[in-house]
């Protein structure tokens, strides 16, 4: 890696620096993404055909899916900063994480409720353990345990750290969980219910839930910015440049 | 004399909750409660307890660890013994792998040689309590290595109770899952050894992280 | 020897204490002072490394302890006692318990008989095999301080050992301390309390005081 890219990532490892990029970059992100929103939105509810099993109650999958992915890989992004705080001692990779959490909770409640709006309608039940629902329950769960243990411990360092640990714990965990949880789908026969068993994918139908995965992936990364600023202002609040902008708005 | 340091920690912890028995029984009482409430609030039928009954003791088992977990570095984390074994030139995984070892004698071990007779209630066949007993003694261990990070975040933590439980939930899952697994694949006539392979497959990492993890994370909140 | 190069200390955003800096040799003791809350057991910490410092570097015998090279880390502790404001004992244990697992956890091998003996030089031979939870506030903490005359570490690092001691208590402590630093040791103590450390021929101790000021 040459001298120029380091100088360039370290020198927007720092709040202020990082905070003047995001408050360029996630405007421009918020646009895009509302536009791949419509787009994809139009795409999944008005040009793709009625699927010949499932009817009209199959659109779902074009929130359901892209809400599983971006639930996944908030997670992944959240485990990252963490591994690079821990490396780094960043103040700026705590704030990340914690500025991540939400909208991958949000992501993963999202999904475990398109789920059993899909379900009811297909198979009769609000709920079915799947191996992929329930996994998505768990990471739910990993979710929720990263936001309580962050805001239980009053100083902001002890809780990054802390955070980061238990991230990067349960991101080594969900591999496992979900081996083991298909594990236990398959041997319980019962049910043989997937709702991974998506209806043969005509091609515009792919497109729609690319277009929506976009949408989610650029509203999270223009969300997570625009918190992000929120929480830089905050904990840097003793600084002078944080006071200069205190000034000017006032 | 780091070996020397390893068993001074399992012998001091031992003889601790020896001297405060309450403790360490709270945690397999509440294993016995548990196991004798389900049949009271399902029925006497033994068909339908002989199914639930693997499920049933090793979700037992988890939240009597679960339990017991908050004990594991409470006191020492108070009376300022922590602090010493942080500053000790033994590397301090190694001294909290011992706190391990002793905490799954004392509220691990128990649960082991309960199951068995806490099966019987439930009508499960012979072989089905060995098989049994075998992944609980795998299973346990487990959970006292992994569960040491959830206890160790959240030291001296507002609601740390509950919170420990909902840390340590997803990482006990997988124990659950095969755990459990193993027992009733042994009464649907499969094989359990791929079960207990995986236990043990999963048991090996937990020996060597499980510490290391923990050490750090109480590091974290000693600063 | 012990360097202690500009560390600083960050609580809430604001730093603790004006930044720091001295060195301690064999045969030296330091006095740390400095009004109430101005961060003085919270230096000591960072000392032994419980805390990390904000700025600033800490050396032992010529290597950083910042960069956390095991062999210096594991040396340093080994050389290192430190005594908090916590006991570090338990309660259900007996005084004789508490010294030898103590010593074991530590690393070092302590034998019966030396335990007892300094144990004995507190006098609290009698008491050596009931449990700590019986005896008074000064009997712990004179077990507690008996940990340093059974320890062979060099460096001493003690935040508030002259408190709870009754006067043959104090007049104990302050020998055993002189004695530790004529034989080479390394003292580092907090005190309220004016103390004079006294050598046997009856005179004080050099002992240099550390001012810790507001930042």
């Amino acid at each position: 890696m040459n001298i120029l890219r380091a100088n360039f990532l370290f020198h927007y490892a720092g709040p202020q620096a990082f905070y003047g990029l995001a408050g360029r970059l996630w405007p421009w992100c918020a646009a895009l993404a509302a536009v791949f929103g419509l787009w994809g939105l139009w795409l999944g509810f008005m040009v793709a055909p009625a699927d010949a099993q499932q009817g009209e109650g199959y659109r779902i999958i074009f929130v359901h899916v892209p809400a599983s992915w971006m639930s996944m890989v908030i997670y992944m992004a959240m485990a990252f900063w963490s591994v690079l705080g821990l490396t780094f001692n960043t103040r700026l990779s705590g704030m990340m994480t914690r500025a991540l959490a939400p909208t991958g909770a949000m992501f993963a409640f999202l999904s475990l409720w398109t789920g059993a709006l899909w379900g009811k309608p297909m198979w009769g039940a609000w709920w079915v353990w799947d191996a992929r629902l329930t996994s998505e329950l768990i990471l739910f769960f990993l979710y929720l345990g990263y936001i309580a243990l962050t805001s239980a411990i009053d100083d902001q360092r002890r809780g990054d750290r802390a955070g980061a640990l238990i991230a990067i714990v349960g991101a080594i965990n969900v591999p496992i969980i979900y081996f083991s949880v298909k594990w236990w789908n398959t041997l319980h026969q019962g049910a043989s219910v997937s709702l991974t068993k998506s209806p043969s994918m005509a091609q515009v139908m792919l497109w729609g839930m690319l277009l929506m995965a976009l949408c989610f992936w650029l509203y999270t990364i223009a969300l997570v910015l625009y918190r992000v600023r929120t929480t830089i202002l905050h904990r840097e609040s003793h600084t002078a440049w944080v006071r200069a902008i205190a000034q000017e708005a006032a | 004399m780091i070996w020397q340091a390893f068993w001074a920690v399992v012998r001091r912890d031992l003889l601790l909750a020896w001297r405060r028995k309450s403790e360490g029984l709270s945690a397999v009482f509440f294993f016995v409660v548990v196991a004798a409430l389900f049949p009271l609030g399902i029925g006497p039928e033994l068909n339908v307890l002989r199914n639930i009954a693997p499920g049933v003791l090793w979700v037992g088992a988890l939240l009597s660890s679960m339990l017991a977990l908050q004990r594991l570095f409470e006191a020492d984390y108070r009376d300022g013994t922590l602090e010493q074994m942080a500053l000790s030139p033994v590397a301090m995984p190694l001294l909290i792998g011992a706190k391990m070892l002793a905490h799954w004698l004392v509220s691990g071990l128990p649960l082991v040689l309960l199951a068995p007779v806490l099966g019987l209630q439930f009508d499960l066949s012979g072989d089905a309590l060995v098989t049994l007993t075998l992944a609980l003694l795998v299973g346990t261990p487990i959970l006292s290595l992994v569960g040491g990070v959830g206890a160790a975040l959240t030291l001296g933590v507002r609601g740390g109770g509950v919170l420990l439980s909902l840390l340590v939930l997803p990482l006990f899952v997988p124990v659950l899952v095969f755990g459990a697994g193993a027992v009733e694949a042994q009464v649907s006539g499969l094989g359990v050894q791929a079960h207990l392979s995986i236990l043990m497959a999963m048991l090996l990492p937990a020996v060597f992280f499980g510490p290391l993890a923990s050490a750090f994370a109480l590091r974290i909140a000693l600063e | 020897m012990l360097t202690i190069s500009n560390i600083s200390c960050v609580r809430g955003h604001k730093p603790l204490f004006a930044p720091v800096s001295f060195s301690l040799q064999a045969g030296q003791a330091l006095h740390l002072e400095g009004d109430n809350g101005v961060g003085k057991t919270s230096l000591l910490r960072i000392i032994c490394g419980l805390s990390p410092a904000d700025a600033g570097e800490i050396l032992w015998n010529g290597s950083s302890l910042n960069k956390q090279n095991p062999e210096v880390v594991e040396s340093f502790r080994a050389s290192l006692c430190y005594m908090g404001h916590n006991l570090s004992l338990k309660d259900e244990l007996t005084p004789i318990e508490n010294l030898l697992f103590d010593a074991q956890v530590a690393g070092r091998s302590l034998s019966h008989e030396k335990g007892m003996g300094a144990l004995r030089k507190i006098e609290l031979n009698n008491r050596a095999h009931l449990p700590l939870r019986v005896l008074s506030q000064g009997q712990k903490r004179r077990t507690a301080l008996a940990r340093l005359s059974v320890s062979e570490a060099k460096l001493w690092v003690l935040d508030e050992p002259f408190v709870a001691l009754d006067a043959q208590s104090l007049d104990n402590l302050r020998a055993l301390l002189a004695n530790h630093v004529l034989q080479g040791g390394m003292l580092l103590f907090t005190s309220h309390q004016v103390v004079e450390l006294s050598q046997p021929n009856g005179h004080a101790l050099d002992v240099q005081p550390i001012r810790l000021v507001a930042a």
